[in-house]
């Protein structure tokens, strides 16, 4: 579809903020050695910003592959503020804790509003209203298919890059912060007007491998640094030692077995959380015990994944964010490690993304409802506190989709008449596991014949929620208010739900 | 004051609740003061247990202070009877902590 | 008559964690032990007792036993233990540093009295008898005799060496002599022997090792510690299969034999004794709880 992007390959020499090494006319042999020597490289972040015609009222994206670790979000937000930039909209992929900052930028006007992701602190202030207008939540894939249908229009997308060559190809696994995989911010560069690098590692032309090529980049910045490394990455995630996560896992790999799925060229999906982890080191002793050889492991990457692409128990990672220090280290040397952007990952307006090529994806939630819904946005207290990541866009790809839940937080029942917020909608989920059981959604009769008589504790969702309230006591829903401070999108664009303010 | 008699029980372990029962003959009635993540849900539950825990043990007027960390409801109403039944035996305590 | 519960594994909790207490029964041990004893400092008796009653009351525990190890009645707390705990009617108490029939019928008494006086029918809460020192090491058959209550014998590895002055070492050969009686008094009585704990709960290895002989031994199960331990014990206590395929034999030739009435049973050419019949029979209960147990695992 035509891409409304204002400039065009037509317009290019029209654009005067580019600059142009060649443009067709007579060649100047000493001043495009000297522009190629300094290449795209603006001095400051200010400098970048002024050549972008940075205005009020923008939409500005970032990556969150630095993750808890990113010092560039805060430190665009800082210069923008300085420049006197007022009204923007904020488009990351994720937020952290460190994000906390931002809130300032919105009490003082800097910020409006967020399209993307909101979690932690900025989640919980805009559950208190902070906002004058709603959030909007988008999947991963989501995200990508906005900004390609224009519904999401990134004037500047701002890249924190680990490694970066004045001509602007950027790489995330060399350098102090090291990251990995540069996924989300591909299809940032590939979508947003102008694309501003910042990186406190260049490197010589030309970087390679890279991530995100130069034909994307309009400007590096170097600065002293983008990122904390020991809050980037983790060392090696252990599998968890909580008994009753251990119980769950195992009966995640026992329904992975029984599922009808576990065959040459399996393929799955299993985050970084605990209970996912843990599940995937089960998987991983039976594939052996089974001589099972998959295809792929997509998603997130683990050293874990990393170790069963080594063992050969599955040819390929498909990454689109790397976790730990291995999964940087296995994607800079090995070829059957590879990046994926969120596009080639989840989005639906792609010609064709790797979640639908999915057997099983393994997904947490912070509620599940007796039709199989699942919210994964807001605390049982009504708090908006996570993003949606790629929960819905693996759940509806997935051939089966398994949610791993504990049967009730403290006192809350995880397990509930109607979540408070519809993330992934019940059509697209079809196991949920429990300590206390596991509920096969009544669509899946095909799941439900193959793990029968297999000693899988089958109950009915309802049973679920009964045994859960039995111990918690029914709860009451948390007081709302009439203001809505959250739109949930789905995937393909359309509003699933909204969230209002909690009072 | 010297018919104030206090008592602790619990702790600040998830699943658990530090409760601390002042048992106050001056009082008008029962103060209770719940800091709770579940509160938004169980609110009425939880001063409903620890109203009827307490005038079961035989107090009517003092003060309750609970820092609840997600307990259930056999929990909570264990840990104010615990501290009722502390208090009303005069034993003063330093607070438990975690 | 032998008891037939199945107590492979008997899993503690530690009566002050709330946490634990909630989800007991869904690890998977056979038995849970909601602790008030050794777990439970001095300071912290009174709120245990409330919170494991209250835990009673509100928590259904399913599929597993439920017992409570109370303190002994010659201890400051023991009385209201019983008090507050034999009401709700848990499966059985584990009366530890139980040392004479004496120890065995002052329970016994003041349960009767409590159950009454509860609705109870006087006799439904189990003893499972914990002894703890020489002296109770040598009166073990009179234990178990003292009361119809009684459905198995333990004994308390740390205080029991501590009190014949031995050291404790890995192998745990100092354990032989209480292990042999413990199993032939249980066995005298018709009740069921059970081992006492492993410390080390990083070492499988170990774990296995040792409830694989004890189940050798004779005894019907073991305490555990931490939830890691169970399917470890689970499978030290799974029969081989040459040993399920002779007691299907057994128990085949034993049908066999009483539906033709005969008071013989003959397998093999060779006469089956009843104590022969009553192994085959426990070894098919553990086959099949193992079934479960593969299946859960």
């Amino acid at each position: 579809m035509p891409s409304d992007r204002r400039v065009t390959i037509m317009s290019m020499e029209k654009d005067s903020r580019k600059k142009f090494f060649f443009t067709g006319e007579q060649k100047d042999i000493p001043s495009i050695r000297k522009k190629r020597e300094g290449g795209k490289i603006a001095a400051t972040l200010e400098e970048a910003f002024r050549s972008a015609e940075v205005r009020d009222g923008m939409t500005i994206s970032f990556h969150h592959h630095l993750r808890d670790g990113d010092l560039v979000v805060n430190m665009a937000l800082d210069v923008l503020a300085k420049m006197g930039i007022r009204d923007l909209v904020l488009a990351p992929s994720a937020l952290f804790p460190v994000h906390e900052d931002i809130l300032r930028h919105v009490r003082s006007g800097v910020v409006r509003s967020i399209e993307g992701s909101v979690n932690g602190p900025v989640g919980r202030a805009a559950s208190e209203g902070l906002f004058s207008s709603p959030v909007i939540l988008r999947s991963h894939g989501g995200r990508a298919r906005a900004m390609q249908s224009g519904e999401l229009h990134v004037d500047i997308a701002v890249i924190g890059a680990p490694a970066a060559d004045a001509m602007g190809n950027l790489s995330g696994i060399s350098g102090p912060s090291a990251c990995g995989s540069l996924g989300y911010a591909f299809t940032d560069a590939q979508y947003a007007d102008r694309v501003i690098a910042v990186t406190d590692n260049l490197v010589s032309y030309p970087a390679v491998p890279f991530s995100i090529p130069q034909t994307l980049v309009d400007w590096v910045v170097p600065v002293e640094r983008i990122g904390i490394p020991e809050k980037i990455v983790s060392g090696t995630l252990r599998v968890t030692r909580d008994p009753l996560r251990l119980i769950i896992a195992r009966q995640v790999a026992k329904i992975v077995e029984e599922s009808g799925l576990f065959l040459d060229g399996f393929s799955m999906q299993a985050g970084a959380g605990g209970i996912s982890l843990a599940a995937s080191a089960f998987i991983r002793e039976k594939m052996k015990a089974a001589g099972i050889r998959g295809s792929f492991i997509s998603g997130g990457i683990t050293g874990q994944s990393v170790e069963m692409l080594e063992e050969g128990l599955f040819s390929v990672l498909l990454d689109v964010q790397s976790f730990d220090l291995e999964a940087v280290a296995s994607l800079a040397s090995n070829r059957n490690h590879a990046e994926m952007s969120a596009s080639f990952y989840a989005n639906t307006a792609s010609k064709g993304c790797s979640v639908d090529m999915l057997d099983v994806a393994v997904l947490g939630a912070t509620q599940v409802d007796l039709d199989f819904n699942v919210n994964v946005n807001t605390e049982s207290d009504g708090i908006l506190l996570h993003g949606i990541g790629g929960h819905m866009d693996t759940a509806a790809g997935a051939a089966m989709t398994v949610v791993v839940t504990p049967l009730f937080r403290g006192r809350m029942p995880m397990v509930v008449d109607r979540v408070l917020t519809v993330t992934t909608p019940g059509n697209t989920v079809d196991v949920v596991v429990t300590e206390r059981g596991v509920a096969v959604n009544p669509q899946r009769k095909d799941i439900l014949e193959n793990l029968r008589g297999k000693g899988i504790p089958l109950v009915e969702i309802g049973d679920l929620k009964k045994m859960a309230e039995e111990l918690t006591g029914i709860p009451a829903t948390p007081p709302f208010g009439e203001k809505v401070i959250g739109i949930v999108e789905y995937r393909d664009g359309t509003i699933i739900d909204t969230i209002r303010q909690r009072v | 004051m010297n018919n104030e008699r206090t008592g602790v029980s619990g702790s600040l372990e998830s699943c658990d609740a530090l409760v601390m029962v002042v048992f106050s003959p001056d009082c008008e009635g029962l103060e209770i003061e719940i800091d709770s993540p579940s509160i938004a849900s169980f609110g009425e539950e939880m001063r409903k247990a620890v109203r009827e825990t307490l005038e079961s043990a035989g107090i009517f007027r003092g003060i309750v202070k609970i820092q609840d960390r997600g307990s259930l409801d056999c929990t909570l109403r264990a840990r104010v009877e615990t501290a009722a039944r502390r208090a009303l035996a005069g034993d003063v305590r330093e607070k438990v902590n975690t | 008559m032998m008891e037939r519960r199945l107590r492979r594994t008997s899993l503690y909790i530690p009566g002050t964690n709330p946490g634990m207490l909630a989800n007991a029964s869904v690890y998977g041990a056979d038995s849970i032990i909601l602790d008030l004893e050794d777990g439970v400092p001095v300071s912290e008796k009174d709120a245990a007792r409330i919170l494991v009653r209250n835990a009673l009351r509100a928590i259904r525990y399913r599929g597993v036993e439920v017992t409570v190890r109370v303190n002994a009645l010659c201890t400051p707390f023991g009385k209201d233990d019983f008090e507050e705990i034999i009401p709700l009617a848990p499966d059985a108490i584990r009366l530890p540093k139980c040392e004479s029939a004496e120890d065995v019928r002052q329970a016994d008494a003041l349960m009767s009295e409590l159950e009454s006086r509860n609705g109870i029918q006087p006799g439904t809460v189990q003893i499972i008898a914990i002894t703890e020192s020489a002296s109770g090491g040598t009166k073990l058959s009179e234990i178990a005799a003292a009361s119809p209550r009684i459905a198995a014998l333990n004994y308390g590895a740390e205080d029991y060496t501590a009190d014949i002055g031995a050291v404790r070492t890995k192998e745990g050969h100092e354990l032989d002599d209480i292990r042999a009686k413990v199993i032939v008094a249980a066995r005298i009585a018709g009740v069921q022997a059970l081992d006492s704990v492993f410390g080390d709960v990083n070492d499988m290895d170990g774990l296995y090792a040792e409830a694989f002989r004890v189940r050798q031994l004779g005894f019907d199960g073991k305490s555990v510690i931490h939830p890691r331990q169970i399917s470890v014990v689970h499978s030290a206590f799974t029969p081989s299969e040459k040993e399920i395929g002779f007691a299907e034999r057994v128990m085949k030739a034993f049908h066999e034999a009483a539906s033709r009435g005969a008071g013989v049973i003959a397998l093999d050419g060779r006469m089956i004794d009843a104590p022969v019949v009553a192994r085959a029979q426990k070894i098919i209960a553990l086959a099949e709880a193992a079934g479960c147990l593969l299946i859960e695992g």
